[in-house]
């Protein structure tokens, strides 16, 4: 009886497909969208992720994609491509996928210019997975068509709470692939990927107060980077991964250090008396954006790394919170709180002007991701926690529903070395 | 004002000490021997006498209150919870042996990383009126849990004004 259960158990895994942690809703759609077709590869029905569907997926989510179906026809190679058979699509993209001996993949792929009915990429990579190749066949079509770099091989972390256990959470940015990278039964906040995405940084209150930790996610091991007196929280990375800034109470109250990756040479960089938090650094090292009261209400400031004159940057609204810098450094997005809600917005540093992203206002830790073209952020639906993106020009949405519990404090990742 | 009701503790625990003992040996109910026990001051604050020696028991007493709350973005003691802070430092002061962790709490408006610090601010703005009252600062200790351990979890002003909280907690 158990056996028989136990093979069922393991036909129906290799039956069903591959379950995304994360639901996805898309609205809305770029300014122009460009209209592409992409067949289904020679081969992939053998496989447990159609990748011509990945690829698919992964286009129309952005929103800058109108995928159009290929209407009964199937070229898989450039000799069998009519280009009059296309004129209605910009891009067209075929391909094959093979299954190699030793289980690894191997992609053919075209991306053809139907209206110039030239050959814009060329392509056999082999891959162990194959919803990571079809990612990166996505982000190559992705940047020929748009000229920005793709995100579709990029990660996010959040935190998932459900019956009073918390996981953070490591997923694929369309919401595969979800890993615990730890499990507690205390509130974990504050992920922060270190540059080259090969560690997180975090906060947990299993010691009974906030203490900051660093986790390999290659070997799972981690060690307490900042665990004096009070509170220590809010780590971010510098952009050379050569120190971290962290917010503690040790001295009072909330206050910005510098400390190295390993915990040592910590050093104070503000004397404000007030609470200053939630430190970003600029892509270039040198400034950090922060959140501070000192002012009386809480407002955005820019202050050199080393410490010094801290200018203050946002001046609408009643307070706002959690900066972070583009990744072009010319804008920084944050929490923008108005009337009693809680809205995403981006500044322009040069202009100064600011652009609300979101309308419903209760939207919290915004994120951009490493092209800086879309933002993450924390909301709620249906009273439960969910995660959203906005477009950078606000146009294009996407709700991140998880199959159970609540999810937030979201963070992208970077991209992928 | 501070020594009065200092005294007026003490007496009040004195001649709970002296009616204890026949209430426990019998099985007679400790509600009707506590009354009889009790010489309350009409200028003290409600503390009535309790059945055990401590006055931290006593469910009628202000030391049963250990919740300071605030209002919004703010860390400032409210006049209402000023007496109740008050009683639990001339407690404190009372008994050198006692300590307490004060646990600040904000409601989950803003983000958590500030609401971790305005909870700090709250716990260590009740731990100086500890202080300032006869704690000495060695017996009081201070934690901020942020919005991370809501007591309330509506998203209104009624959940929200019970979360914007210092507890008071004895070790």
């Amino acid at each position: 009886m158990v056996l028989r259960n136990a093979v069922l158990f393991l036909l129906l895994c290799a039956v069903l497909p591959v379950q995304a942690a994360l639901e996805i809703e898309i609205t809305g759609a770029g300014e122009h969208q460009i209209p592409i077709t992409i067949v289904p590869f020679a081969g992939e029905e053998g496989l447990t992720q159609k990748i011509s569907e990945v690829i698919g997926n992964d286009l129309k989510r952005s929103g800058m994609f109108r995928i159009v179906e290929p209407a009964g026809k199937s070229p898989h190679e450039l000799r069998d491509v009519n280009y009059a058979d296309w004129a209605d699509v910009d891009g067209l993209t075929i391909g094959s996928a093979q299954k190699l001996p030793d289980g690894s993949v191997e992609v053919k792929f075209r991306l053809l210019d139907t209206h110039k009915q030239s050959v814009l990429l060329a392509y056999n990579v082999p891959s162990k997975s194959e919803r990571a190749i079809a990612h990166r066949i996505a982000d190559m079509i992705y940047e020929k068509f748009t000229g920005d770099a793709g995100v579709f091989s990029t990660r996010i972390a959040y935190i998932n709470r459900h019956n009073k256990i918390y996981n953070l959470m490591v997923a694929d940015s369309d919401g595969y692939g979800e890993q615990p990278i730890l499990t507690l039964k205390e509130s974990i906040i504050s992920p922060a990927w270190s540059p080259d995405g090969s560690h997180l940084a975090y906060v947990t209150f299993e010691q009974g107060r906030a203490v900051t930790y660093v986790q390999s996610l290659v070997t799972r091991q981690r060690f307490a980077l900042a665990a004096f007196q009070g509170s220590n929280s809010a780590p971010a990375w510098a952009p050379d991964g050569k120190q971290l800034a962290i917010v503690l109470t040790r001295d009072g109250t909330s206050s910005i250090y510098l400390v190295r990756p390993d915990g040592t040479g910590l050093r104070r960089i503000t004397y404000s008396d007030a609470i200053d938090t939630e430190p970003h650094f600029s892509p270039d090292g040198r400034f950090l954006l922060f959140a501070s009261d000192r002012g009386g209400s809480v407002q955005i400031y820019r202050m050199p790394v080393d410490g010094g004159y801290a200018e203050r940057m946002t001046f609408e609204g009643n307070n706002n919170f959690s900066p972070r810098y583009s990744p072009d450094g010319n804008s920084f997005v944050f929490m923008h709180s108005t009337g009693g809600q809680f809205y995403i917005a981006t500044q322009d540093f040069l202009t100064k002007q600011i652009q609300v992203l979101t309308d419903v206002g209760w939207e919290k830790k915004p994120s951009f991701a490493p092209n800086g073209k879309i933002v993450l952020f924390a909301t709620e639906s249906l009273g439960r926690g969910i995660l959203a993106t906005v477009s950078s020009d606000g146009r294009v949405k996407q709700k991140m529903t998880p199959q159970q519990g609540d999810i937030r404090e979201p963070m992208w990742g970077p991209f992928l070395k | 004002m501070k020594k009065l009701s200092m005294s007026v503790l003490l007496i009040s625990l004195l001649a709970a000490c002296a009616s204890d003992k026949p209430a426990e040996v019998v099985s007679a109910p400790a509600a009707p021997a506590e009354a009889p026990a009790v010489t309350p001051v009409a200028e003290a604050p409600k503390e009535v006498a309790p059945v055990s020696t401590d006055a931290l028991d006593d469910a009628n007493s202000i030391l049963a209150k250990r919740s300071a709350f605030f209002d919004f973005d703010k860390s400032v003691i409210k006049s209402a919870d000023k007496p109740m802070v008050q009683a639990h430092a001339q407690y404190l002061g009372g008994h050198a042996d006692r300590k307490v962790v004060v646990e600040g709490n904000c409601d989950e408006r803003g983000s958590s990383e500030y609401n971790l610090a305005l909870g700090n601010r709250r716990a260590t703005a009740v731990k100086k009126m500890l202080v300032v009252s006869g704690a000495k600062a060695g017996q009081i200790s201070t934690v901020s849990f942020g919005e991370e351990k809501p007591r309330e979890t509506g998203h209104n002003e009624a959940a929200w004004s019970q979360n914007r909280r210092a507890d008071i907690a004895y070790k």
